[in-house]
């Protein structure tokens, strides 16, 4: 237990020490540390970025699924319905194109009808003259007694 | 067993006892003639602990030029986890901005560590070796010397009353020393002396549980090689035992450091 000037040696000897260690030493390690524990924390970050990039992309691909395929059951009723239009429009046509000819059909069978009756009545008209005319013994002029003859014409 | 008085048991430990000293005596150098005179160095303290703080150094400084941010190989490993250790007591402890506690922690730590770990060589080895190549004495753990102990304690103690200063000016820290426990003008010497007394046992403790650890260790490694062939089962046992002490004294000294230095910044 005898004190000596060791102690002043050991002294400087501690103050170089720790000296050193403090500008040489402990920051570089201390920074590294440092560093390494923000890269982790970054590393650490990036992955949950990406993962909830992958969610949210995974939402968005179901969504844009769950879309089209609304979309293409619209797409497909709206031609179901169009078709079905198209069938009823052309029942439709036809049946009125169809009544349309039979009216039309009806009106030419008239009016032929009627246009055979007048050619007949004509015909009987002139042979009920030349019968008359054969009756009579003369002429009968047509001129004169055409408003007669129209009447029986009509009359048959 | 050793070479200077291998004739006696007590000359044996006598011998282990003694630090290799020089000293100036009339503009002379005079070797282990040094009683009782301040200006002796004891040259194997001296040699070990700044060859072992220079290896503790130089170790460390090589990593430090080295370290990488990204996988640390596995001495970097271990170098970096002493320093998150050391680095954690300090912020858990310290409450303020300080540059130089924590290296100082870490470098007390490793120093005093590796300077105990000296405890561990079989005692007569280095001595012997040394009495072969004609130095007459050695002892090889430099924390068994109270000069080296002190060196610390003191260095701490100085750093104590600078923070203290720091933190609470000259006048908060003698109010500290004389107003405390009984802040009354009347008991302003009973203060001081309870606090002046508190004040200077923190480096006195410091350095004297450590000393006093690795001496008495010491000294029971010597008498255990005094035993002939029963030395070696009982060499084995306390220095495993002893394991346990060095690593512990040095981590209590840096703790304590820590301690004493976060309790000198603090306000009261």
């Amino acid at each position: 237990m005898d004190f000596n000037m060791t102690l002043l040696g050991q002294t400087i000897a501690m103050i170089v020490f720790v000296w050193f260690c403090m500008r040489y030493i402990w920051p570089p390690l201390v920074g590294a540390l440092d560093e390494r524990r923000k890269q982790i924390a970054d590393g650490l970050a990036a992955a949950e970025d990406g993962r909830k990039a992958l969610e949210d992309a995974q939402a968005r691909f179901e969504e844009t699924v769950r879309e089209s395929r609304e979309k293409a059951a619209e797409i497909i009723q709206q031609a179901e319905k169009r078709a079905r239009e198209i069938v009823d429009e052309a029942r439709t046509d036809a049946i009125s194109e169809g009544e349309r000819l039979i009216t039309q059909a009806k009106a030419e069978i008239s009016q032929e009808a009627s246009r055979a009756k007048d050619a007949l009545r004509g015909e009987v008209a002139a042979i009920a003259v030349s019968g008359a005319r054969q009756l009579l013994e003369r002429e009968i002029d047509p001129a004169t007694h055409q408003q007669l003859l129209a009447k029986l014409a009509s009359e048959l | 067993m050793s070479a200077a008085h291998p004739e006696t048991t007590s000359g044996y430990i006598g011998h282990h006892l003694q630090n290799l000293q020089v000293c100036k005596v009339d503009g002379e150098w005079v070797w282990n003639h040094c009683q009782g005179n301040f200006w002796t160095l004891n040259v194997d303290s001296m040699f070990f602990s700044v060859v072992l703080g220079s290896l503790f150094l130089f170790l460390f400084w090589r990593v430090a030029q080295r370290a990488t941010t990204g996988v640390p190989g596995r001495f970097q490993a271990m170098v970096e986890s002493l320093v998150e250790f050391v680095d954690t007591s300090v912020k858990e402890t310290f409450h303020g901005e300080s540059k130089l506690l924590a290296p100082l922690g870490l470098t007390v730590f490793v120093w005093v560590f590796l300077m105990n770990m000296m405890d561990l060589i079989p005692v007569d080895w280095l001595p012997w070796t040394a009495g072969m190549i004609g130095i007459p004495y050695l002892k090889v753990v430099p924390t068994t010397d109270v000069n080296v102990t002190f060196a610390m304690s003191l260095s701490v103690f100085v750093l104590i009353i600078f923070y203290s200063i720091k933190a609470k000016g000259i006048s908060g820290f003698t109010k500290e020393l004389t107003l405390q426990p009984f802040n009354h003008p009347i008991a302003i010497p009973f203060n001081f002396i309870l606090e002046g007394v508190a004040l200077l046992a923190k480096p006195l403790s410091l350095s004297l549980r450590l000393f006093g650890n690795l001496f008495a260790g010491e000294l029971i490694f010597i008498l255990i090689a005094l035993l002939g062939i029963w030395q070696l089962p009982l060499h084995f046992a306390w220095a495993v035992f002893h394991i346990l002490i060095v690593l512990l004294q040095a981590f209590i000294f840096m703790m304590l450091t820590i301690v004493y230095l976060a309790l000198a910044n603090e306000e009261h």
